[in-house]
């Protein structure tokens, strides 16, 4: 002891100046501890209990390394650029944003702790900021310019001619810790990490992002290979690729009436003056082997009917016509990364086929193997896209909808589902891997589909009459129809209950008269709102009794 | 590319050192002139007590042929190649190992010198980094050329340096350097996920790559004992110890084996990325 005494005096009298700054650090790391670590570490390692269920994976804060930065490629980021991400998230991520959840003095302190955890920080601190300044006016020209620039500096090579994510080089992408990472799909800028803003795209073409393999393309600028201006069109370009504004998602979707013959093919012209609603889909996290790694986020819904029959048409975006060669690596790699769910030593191999099985109606070859969830990463190699419509297999009086999750055994819920290397059929479901054929179905459903440029374009038409099979929902208007929606990327390793999925919705199909057209959906509204929150509590009633069980 | 991992085989594996002393040299071997070396100009050692050592890295067994690379996305790389392009072949001819990166490890002491302004090149031909391995120094220019005229980006992943990841879509050259000594530094190319890179950074004059006779020359250096470590990304690192007198020359070879295949080879510095005492290399050796 005596020994060591003087060597803390002296670290004392060091660390004096510094003493209010330890404080404040260690409620921060209080604050990190508590919200912080599960994801990304004690240590900032981004190793956290919940690592293994996100892709991409947390950030591991010890080389310094920031996608989002107001500096030059490969430097650290400043103590805003940092605040930033903290207090806004990254949308395209799981990283939530907190400035709503914690106070102004906890997330600075955040600030340091992050900054704590690696030594570079200590060396070298940030440099300066580049210069953003503010966009030139997207007029024509410059969006002509822009999109010139998009090809001459190849952005299509990762993101895709029509900005989709499907580039050629985008199945083979890395991140720094070599797990699979999207290209983003530049269509969807509200899923942008860092912001959808023009300021934010070009920010992001000037610095690049640390650890993906967006680069920095600042010394196009320096080489008079294009001027500054010429990359602001580039970010106005791409920020022309998504909405103006981010879709707001409604619970109602309508089908307007038509008065003559309803479009007859997936890309009919009539179809561009149909409102479209945004319907958005997350991972099937509640029936193993659960799915953190959705690759659709979401379906665009047209509705449209003639009083004889109902044709939706359903658009999404999937980098790929699955099964593509070229992204069976993809669908490979995301397997293994995801593979705590699943896909760990002990797997069973041909369990992916009995997935795909129980998708189709048939009882799964090794039940129990896919009731464990445990699938072999190689075994979905093959996978087709697949989407379903859920119905009920008759409209509810009351509050009560099936189970959203594909209905349960003495809840059934009627389907249409869509393969991408086969057709369209009815199905009726008792929960996630009981799904049978429709009996009697015949030829009910009339389905096209075209893939282009990383986008499916789906449409299917039923008459609205039931035709007496039992089991099959009958379309009315003028009554809330309750509908969801789910999707799987055969090329993401997805199958069976590694899905992207949604919640229940309501199709409303309009009447002759004008009156109810607004006054349902309004209705419909309040409902949902009430259902929404049933929904809910009955999942969770549901997973604590399967935790129980 | 973070396999910062436990080092291989240590001075063990070292297969004939051997030392010669050539012409007995004129020279005090001990005084350094360290003052003078702190110069930006003049020799850093003095031409007539400046040493060499030579060496060979020798290879036993089979190595395995290059792996295809499926070029069929960009014919202005493939349309180079007859017949299917592949990746650097691991062997050069006759038992000989090509690419491996040897430098002074140890021995040089507090000595510093002046920072080269002749820059090294990293050029992008046909898909391909040429050359696959190289050694450049603190602050001396990196010239990233390319030739292709097609997308490359040039995305580096240090342990040690702040790395960058510039695009490149046309013909053209980027100049960049590094900051601290680091053995090696990864460089990928995103939108062609085969093209790989290695840079060896010194903050010395001392290192080189083997040739495709698997050999290597250090020259100019000062009289002294050195303990040399060669790096080869698939086969490890070796060290071996060499001491050469003032104008004298000496022989080091390395043997490496195709049964080393299996080898941890280490990227970065083994440092601590907390700089307080955690186990950095049992955290990296996860990530694959």
């Amino acid at each position: 002891m005596p020994r060591i005494a003087p060597g803390i005096a002296t670290m004392a009298f060091l660390l004096l100046p510094a003493a209010a700054g330890a404080q404040e650090n260690a409620r921060g790391k209080a604050v990190y501890d508590r919200w912080c670590a599960g994801c990304h570490g004690i240590e900032g390692e981004g190793d956290g209990p919940a690592e293994a269920y996100m892709l991409p994976r947390p950030r591991d804060f010890t080389m310094g390394l920031y996608e989002i930065r107001s500096t030059p490629s490969g430097q650290l980021p400043t103590d805003a650029d940092i605040l930033e991400v903290i207090d806004e998230g990254m949308p395209g991520t799981a990283m939530p944003g907190w400035k709503d959840h914690l106070s102004g003095s906890d997330r600075k302190a955040l600030v340091e702790v992050v900054k704590s955890f690696s030594r570079f920080f200590e060396q070298e601190g940030a440099p300066e900021p580049v210069e953003v300044g503010s966009p030139p006016e997207a007029t024509e020209e410059a969006l002509a310019e822009g999109r010139e620039f998009y090809q001459k500096i190849e952005c299509w090579k990762c993101h895709g001619q029509a900005g989709r994510g499907d580039g050629p080089s985008a199945p083979t992408l890395e991140d720094d810790r070599d797990l699979p990472v999207r290209a983003a799909d530049l269509t969807e800028n509200w899923l942008f990490n860092g912001g959808g803003s023009t300021e934010a795209i070009f920010a992001r073409l000037l610095t690049g992002m640390n650890g993906t393999p967006m680069p920095s393309f600042a010394d196009l600028i320096e080489a008079d290979f294009m001027t500054r201006e010429q990359l602001w069109n580039v970010a106005l370009y791409v920020r022309s690729l998504a909405p103006e504004e981010p879709p707001s998602v409604r619970d109602v979707i309508r089908a307007g009436l038509v008065e003559g013959d309803l479009p007859a093919a997936v890309d009919d012209e009539a179809w561009e003056e149909v409102e479209r609603q945004y319907v958005p889909l997350v991972g099937q996290v509640i029936v193993p082997p659960r799915w953190f790694a959705p690759r659709v986020d979401g379906v665009w819904v047209q509705a449209l009917h003639d009083r004889e029959e109902l044709v939706l048409r359903l658009v999404w975006h999937d980098p790929s016509e699955s099964p593509d060669p070229d992204w069976a690596g993809w669908a490979a790699r995301v397997r293994a990364t995801m593979a705590p769910d699943g896909a760990e030593a002990g797997s069973v191999e041909g369990a992916g086929a009995a997935d795909t099985a129980a998708m189709e109606g048939a009882e799964p070859e090794t039940g129990e193997a896919v009731g464990e969830g445990r699938l072999a990463p190689e075994a979905t190699a093959g996978a087709p896209d697949r989407l379903v419509v859920q119905f009920p297999t008759e409209l509810p009086e009351g509050m009560e909808r099936p189970y959203f999750l594909m209905g349960e055994e003495d809840d059934p819920v009627y389907l249409w589902r869509w393969r991408s290397d086969g057709d369209a059929s009815e199905a009726i479901g008792r929960g996630f891997m009981n799904m049978e054929p429709l009996e009697g179905s015949g030829d009910a459903l009339a389905a096209e589909a075209t893939f282009e440029e990383g986008e499916w374009r789906l449409m299917i038409r039923r008459s609205l009459d039931a035709g007496g099979v039992e089991e099959r929902l009958g379309f009315v208007s003028g009554r809330p129809i309750p509908m969801a929606l789910f999707a799987w990327d055969g090329d993401n390793g997805e199958a069976g209950t590694r899905a992207a999925i949604g919640t229940w919705y309501f199709l409303h199909l309009d009447e002759p008269s004008g009156g109810g057209v607004i006054v349902i959906p309004l209705i419909a509204t309040l409902l949902t709102a009430a259902l929404g929150v049933a929904v809910v509590v009955r999942a969770q009633r549901r997973e604590e009794e399967r935790e129980e069980s | 590319m973070r396999e910062l991992l436990r080092r291989v085989g240590g001075m063990a594996l070292v297969s004939g050192v051997a030392v010669a002393l050539a012409c007995g040299g004129a020279e005090e071997p001990g005084e350094a002139p360290e003052e003078e070396v702190a110069e930006e100009a003049g020799p850093v050692v003095p031409p007539d007590s400046a040493a060499t050592i030579t060496g060979v890295v020798n290879f036993e067994g089979t190595a395995p042929e290059p792996e295809p690379i499926d070029m069929s996305e960009e014919p202005t790389c493939a349309e180079q190649y007859e017949g299917q392009p592949r990746k650097h072949p691991v062997v050069a001819v006759d038992g000989k190992l090509a690419r491996v990166y040897v430098h002074v490890k140890e021995g040089l002491g507090d000595r510093t010198f002046p920072t080269p302004s002749e820059p090294v090149t990293l050029d992008q031909q046909g898909c391909r980094y040429r050359p696959h391995v190289l050694a450049i120094q603190v602050g001396q220019p990196l010239e990233i050329v390319n030739s292709d005229g097609i997308l490359h980006n040039i995305n580096t992943q240090p342990q040690v340096n702040r790395g960058f990841n510039i695009s490149q879509p046309v013909e053209m050259t980027t100049t960049r350097d590094f900051t601290d000594p680091e053995v090696m530094i990864p460089v990928k190319c995103d939108v062609h996920g085969w093209m790989e890179a290695y840079i060896g950074v010194q903050d010395h004059p001392y290192a080189a790559v083997s040739d495709s006779s698997g050999a290597f020359t250090l020259e100019n250096l000062p009289p002294g004992d050195y303990v040399l470590e060669a790096w080869h990304e698939r086969y490890g690192v070796q060290t071996a110890s060499v001491s050469v007198e003032a104008g004298g020359s000496a022989q080091a070879d390395f043997s490496y084996s195709a049964d080393m295949a299996g080898a941890e080879v280490p990227l970065g510095e083994p440092i601590d990325l907390h700089d307080h005492g955690s186990e950095t290399a049992s955290r990296a050796a996860v990530s694959r």
